[in-house]
């Protein structure tokens, strides 16, 4: 694709006969080292391609464990255990897995908020935004069943828990809950077909990556000020400009990343996962891993009948919704200025969004019959709720509206010249 | 920076500008090094593995003219109590008569000749032989027809190598340490 | 601009963790949990590494009293010999496992004197008879206890947690819960016959007898002469060191890997950063 406008010169006989056949020197060199990047992009941009390096270590470090990791009821609390203690390495290979899931969602919440605000889902990019929403699904299912392999207390009850949800679905619920536990409670056969989906989901995920960087080179990056690129000047080859800021992001990402690998690689999970599941008794408080716990909150938070529609069924409505409406958000925000930073009313909003973001975290964190700032948990977590879906089908719509947005830059390079001092 | 930025733009400070970049390309090739040895060397045997690389066996339930075959390292291997017959063949043998040639004293730890000791599979492919049976009064390969002596050492068929002795040896006159 | 895009984005992150930090934590609700003061343990922290004479005293602690009741099934005899924990000699951990009758279907009698690579053998062969045999409830197994129990800190003081990398929750409650027996439960408490009221035990009644009492095991003289007091103070800080390690026997070279790998990502990062610098020099 797009060979007509290479600069690609074939520079021996080998080349050139390669590149009449299978254009792969042609065609990296456009699309992964002559990209032209606008050149105002912040360290916020880097996560694209953190991101890029945390699904690499994932899948490699997976693969290594599940060469030592026994997927059955009996075997697969000691198996991790034996990964932990006799596999050469085995402790740190693990927890780079498990620690790295943490790392993992924590750089795409970063990515998905950087493009929220800097309105990245908007046109030429709708189909970019929905791209990187399926793979933030893959990657919630793919956590999810991975957690449940160690056959902890708490991965068992995860797996109950997160499959009745799909027992609240009217009529067919029952036989659908049987179905994708392959059984009447969580056992060896639901323990087994995590593991086989856990292995293959990852890759489902790098195949909706590749789409998702296609559909990013086609209109090219959005940028800090949303001005689209008017000329050459206001960009800059990828290679090496951003490769090599890239890499130096990765580094400093690593470094928390090493942090709580080699020096608390418990503190992210929870002590009730080291023992061993037990189908006859819960734990005590049972919360999911962090970054689930905004979405837990919303399913927790629906604890009333809504008209024929059941308190279970509602939560489940809103768990499923708050994640899907992130599909419509093309469509919703009405806004024609693309980036946060010249939408004066906007920014206090989302502000307001991602502040509302963190307390649905604490909240899905905290017993259900805790208090928090006075509030009850199970009210506060309502008023959460509430904000959290108006921000997406009130204050988007209205605001594009309403808003009157500051004047935009005339292209990137004025941007950029216009203020030396804050590019770097 | 400032004026660093001006003496960049008018006259490349290759210099500096090639130190850096060998020695960023330096300290990255040593990291995936390091990174990739740890991730290949976790396919090597594990701890719980290597603690069975090393057993010791008793043999003084076994009688003149027995053998018995144990594990060792996930392989299987044969002990035998020869008989004074067993031996005195062995011995006759000339040593020009054998494909790999091996005396009956390399064969065995002196003193101790009556206990052949060898990892039990045909240096062929792998099969494991029969025991007592054979041209030679030794072991058989049923699977490509190699004839093994009352030592282990190969007389007739395919395979090019007498049976593989493990490391071992007497801790006291019953008891080996085999690994 | 970006300067001040950030410095929304940052703002918005500050606000939030402003407002959890008010002064409201879950702790008000009926979840009240004694709270657990934290040791200093020889391993805690970044830089801790285990005391290999503790780990041995440890150990005996384990033999002659918990272990008549609590397995250990991950736990093998050769780990005690590795580097990195109590590191008794071989010879030590060959005669030790001798001493133990293990049960193996393939030999004749049904068992045999243990090798260093057995794993511990259990005092009870099964649930039914560990339950029989203590009142109905069933003692733990010890092989990763330390790490499937910890502390819990009211809200703002376990953010810190993330920065001392604080990872010795189970050591701070097993001391706890082994010294916290009160003969006469308090007012209002009513514990069932045969339990036991322990201060930190959630719920309060707890199946497990006091375990451990002043002068209970005999230490004898130390390897390097030193003479540890033979309290329960000091058997339970012991065992519970012990209990860690038998949990993390890899701590201390996972956490020398740590500086390493610190080390490494601090220069490339350094170098990278430079680079970088340089290289967008006259981008501009």
């Amino acid at each position: 694709m797009a060979s007509h406008d290479s600069s690609y010169v074939p520079g021996s006989a080998v080349e050139k006969w390669l590149d009449e056949r299978l254009p792969v020197i042609r065609w990296s060199k456009t699309h992964l080292l002559d990209f032209p990047t606008p050149k105002n992009l912040n360290y916020w941009w880097t996560f694209g391609g953190i991101l890029a390096v945390m699904l690499v270590v994932q899948i490699i470090t997976g693969i290594i464990l599940a060469m030592h990791y026994t997927p059955n009821v009996a075997m697969a609390f000691d198996s991790v255990e034996h990964i932990r203690r006799d596999v050469n390495g085995g402790r740190i290979i693990q927890a780079v897995h498990a620690v790295g899931a943490s790392m993992f969602f924590f750089a795409v919440y970063v990515h998905i908020f950087r493009g929220l605000f800097f309105g990245s889902y908007k046109a030429p990019r709708e189909i970019l935004w929905i791209l990187g929403v399926l793979i933030f699904v893959l990657m919630m299912a793919t956590a999810f069943m991975g957690y449940v392999l160690p056959w902890g207390q708490m991965s068992f009850w995860a797996a109950t828990v997160i499959t009745n949800i799909f027992a609240a679905i009217p009529v067919v619920g029952t036989p659908v809950l049987e179905l994708l536990r392959g059984g009447f409670a969580v056992d060896n056969a639901t323990l087994n077909r995590f593991f086989s989906l856990h292995y293959l989901l990852p890759f489902v995920i790098a195949a909706v990556v590749v789409l998702h960087i296609w559909a990013l080179h086609v209109p090219g990056n959005n940028n800090p000020t949303g001005v689209d690129v008017k000329s050459s000047r206001d960009t800059l080859p990828f290679h090496p400009y951003f490769t090599m800021k890239d890499l130096f992001a990765i580094l400093v990402f690593m470094i928390p990343f090493a942090w709580f690998v080699f020096f608390a690689p418990d503190l992210l999970g929870h002590p009730d996962n080291y023992v061993m599941a037990n189908s006859q008794v819960t734990p005590a408080h049972i919360v999911p891993e962090w970054y689930f716990l905004p979405f837990y909150a919303i399913l927790r938070a629906i604890d009333f009948n809504i008209l024929f529609i059941d308190s279970k069924l509602g939560g489940v409505i809103f768990f499923a919704g708050s994640i899907l409406v992130l599909f419509f958000v093309p469509w919703l925000d009405t806004s024609k200025v693309r980036s946060g930073t010249f939408r004066p009313m906007f920014k206090w909003f989302y502000a307001l969004f991602v502040v509302n973001f963190v307390l649905l975290a604490y909240l899905g964190a905290s017993p259900a019959d805790a208090n928090v700032l006075g509030l009850s948990v199970a009210d506060f977590s309502k008023v959460c709720t509430a904000y959290y879906f108006l921000y997406f089908f009130v204050v988007l719509p209205v605001l594009g509206r309403i808003e009157t947005p500051k004047p935009l830059p005339a292209s990137i390079s004025e941007s950029v010249l216009g203020q030396p001092a804050a590019a770097e | 920076m400032a004026t660093e930025t001006k003496a960049h733009e008018g006259a490349p400070d290759t210099g500096r500008r090639d130190f850096l970049y060998v020695a960023a390309g330096a300290v990255g090739a040593v990291g995936v090094a390091g990174a990739a040895w740890p991730l290949i060397n976790q396919m090597n045997p594990d701890a719980s593995v290597l603690a069975l690389a090393s057993i010791e066996f008793d043999l003084a339930s076994i009688e003149e003219g027995q053998s018995v075959t144990i594990k060792w390292r996930g392989l299987p291997v044969f002990v035998r109590h020869r008989t004074g017959a067993e031996i005195d063949e062995a011995k006759a043998v000339p040593l020009t008569d054998l494909k790999d040639p091996e005396s009956d004293e390399q064969r065995t730890k002196p003193g101790h000749e009556q206990w052949l000791i060898m990892i039990a599979n045909c240096t062929h492919l792998g099969c494991v032989p029969v025991g007592e049976s054979g041209d030679f009064d030794g072991w058989f390969c049923p699977c490509h027809g190699s004839h093994y002596d009352s030592a282990g050492r190969i007389r007739k068929g395919p395979a090019p190598k007498n049976l593989v002795l493990p490391p071992y040896t007497f801790i006291s006159d019953t008891k080996v340490q085999i690994g | 601009m970006i300067m001040k895009t950030t410095k929304t984005l940052f703002g918005a992150l500050a606000l939030g963790l402003a407002m959890m930090m008010s002064p409201v934590s879950a702790a008000e609700s009926g979840h009240s949990v004694p709270e657990i003061t934290k040791q200093s343990w020889t391993f805690g922290g970044v830089f801790g590494t285990f005391d290999r004479m503790q780990l041995q005293r440890g150990f005996q602690v384990f033999k002659e009293v918990c272990a008549s009741c609590h397995s250990a099934n991950l736990l093998a005899f050769r780990n005690l010999a590795e580097p990195g924990g109590p590191e008794f000699t071989e010879g030590q951990v060959k005669a030790l496992a001798a001493e133990y009758q293990i049960a193996d279907a393939g030999v004749e009698g049904g068992a045999r004197a243990g090798v260093a690579a057995d794993r511990w053998p259990a005092p009870f062969a099964n649930e039914q008879e560990a339950r029989a045999a203590n009142g109905g409830a069933m003692p733990p197994d010890f092989s990763v206890i330390a790490k499937a129990r910890t502390t819990t800190q009211p809200f703002p003081w376990w953010i810190l947690n993330y920065v001392t990398a604080y990872s010795e929750g189970g050591p701070d409650y097993m001391h706890a819960l082994l010294l916290g027996y009160e003969e006469t439960p308090p007012e209002g408490v009513e514990i069932p016959d045969g339990k036991y009221y322990n201060h930190y035990f959630p719920g309060h009644a707890i199946g497990m007898p006091p375990p451990l009492s002043d002068g209970a095991v005999d230490y004898g003289d130390a390897e390097n002469g030193s003479t540890v007091p033979e309290t329960a103070d000091q058997y339970a800080r012991d065992v519970s060191a012990f209990l860690m390690w038998v949990a993390e026997p890899h701590l201390v070279a996972r956490k020398e890997a740590g500086f390493g790998v610190m080390l490494f990502l601090f220069l490339f990062a350094g170098v990278m950063y430079l680079v970088k610098r340089r290289l967008w020099a006259n981008a501009h």
